[in-house]
């Protein structure tokens, strides 16, 4: 096939308006928030939800995850691209540092007597468990919309999807569970999120090759 | 056509872009005839010694600046763009080639050339290609490449809808574009 065939082949496929890559992403991360919330039919929000809301270690819990999701939205939509685009990355210190605040603030008011209880929960292995389940359904919209960027770094790309799913599942079980403690999150949110992240990273480095 | 005077260059090849995103053919023809060139010269320099067909890679480039346009950023430039996904495809079919080569994004930048070859040139990968595709996406590929016919005609001599020959090439596309870089060179 000589190359003016292909060129006429690609111009009759290049008939309907391209849809950016940025908007494709969005989509996907709309479509995984709302599938994440089906999973309110397996596992209820906590009772208490509503006198949570007003709540100071609740609320902060919950600014905190949706801190993740739009800063780690941002850096997924820059690995989707071939030219690798670090500029924005910066915005990831953002929720880590907001938790180290409330770490902090915690260990102040809170007597020491009382930090391992904070620490340790009632619902650690739940939310080990949880956040991964939570995540693979939003994982799985994000890396199918990910297939049609061309990331310069397949296996970033991958992170960066992995760590969003996360931060969706983690929002949505913050919901559930009843544990507000900064020190919480610190010791167990991070580790699934991690656990999410790591392997996402790895699906993305097959997966995400062009 | 082409002008020697990159920011003259990248002007107007972003406003093509532009254009092409929204679906006018007529900007999205020149367009990639003009990126063909700039490619051809990007990969001569460096596929040639490897003995493989520069050709080949050229269309596998085209392939993926298609099906990725999307991931082009309307206001940025389109060279360094095209400089990345060209380097992309060189370094796969390098390595396909059992060469482990590091290929700078900046050097294939300042290779996108000016040199103007007719389009006429062949190759044999995507023919081979061909063979992949079910018999229905075949007949709708060569209707529109080797035959040059338009959706409509094509459409009608295959007695199929429009929209099924427009998403019938769509998927072709792409499967063309997965076996050309799985295909072991």
């Amino acid at each position: 096939m000589n190359t003016e065939n292909l060129i006429h082949a690609l111009v009759i496929d290049g008939s309907r308006p391209v849809v950016p890559i940025g908007r494709t992403l969005l989509r996907a991360l709309g479509l995984a928030i709302i599938l994440a919330e089906l999973s309110f039919f397996i596992r209820q929000p906590r009772v208490d939800i509503v006198q949570a809301f007003s709540t100071t270690p609740f609320a902060f819990k919950l600014l905190l995850m949706l801190a993740l999701t739009a800063t780690s939205a941002v850096v997924l939509v820059d690995t989707a691209r071939p030219i690798s685009a670090p500029h924005r990355r910066w915005v990831l210190i953002l929720a880590p540092l907001l938790l180290s605040g409330g770490v902090i603030v915690e260990l102040i008011t809170v007597p020491s007597q009382a930090w391992t209880a904070h620490l340790i929960g009632h619902n650690a292995a739940h939310c080990l468990m949880f956040i991964p389940l939570l995540s693979v359904a939003p994982l799985a919209c994000l890396l199918l919309a990910l297939r049609g960027g061309a990331p310069a770094h397949p296996m970033l790309a991958g992170a960066a999807a992995g760590l969003l799913a996360a931060a969706v599942g983690a929002t949505i079980y913050a919901l559930t569970c009843p544990d507000d403690s900064p020190l919480f999150i610190a010791a167990w949110y991070s580790v699934a999120i991690v656990i999410v992240t790591a392997t996402s990273a790895f699906i993305g480095r097959r997966l995400l090759r062009w | 056509m082409t002008t020697a005077d990159p920011p003259e260059r990248e002007r107007h090849w972003a406003e093509l872009m532009d254009q092409s995103l929204d679906g006018n053919t007529e900007p999205y023809q020149r367009l990639l005839v003009l990126l063909t060139v700039a490619v051809r010269n990007a990969v001569r320099s460096r596929v040639r010694f490897a003995g493989l067909d520069a050709e080949d890679v050229v269309q596998e480039v085209l392939l993926a600046l298609h099906l990725k346009r999307s991931t082009w950023m309307r206001g940025t430039p389109v060279g360094p763009w095209v400089a990345a996904i060209a380097r992309n495809k060189i370094v796969d079919a390098l390595r396909r080639r059992g060469r482990r080569t590091e290929v700078p994004i900046e050097s294939v930048l300042e290779t996108l050339g000016f040199e103007d070859v007719s389009g006429q040139e062949q190759a044999h990968d995507l023919e081979r290609a061909l063979a992949k595709l079910n018999p229905r996406q075949r007949e709708v590929v060569r209707a529109v490449s080797l035959e040059g016919h338009t959706a409509q005609e094509a459409a009608a001599r295959l007695q199929m809808s429009e929209g099924a020959v427009r998403v019938t090439l769509h998927r072709s596309l792409k499967v063309l574009a997965g076996h050309v870089q799985c295909g072991a060179g």
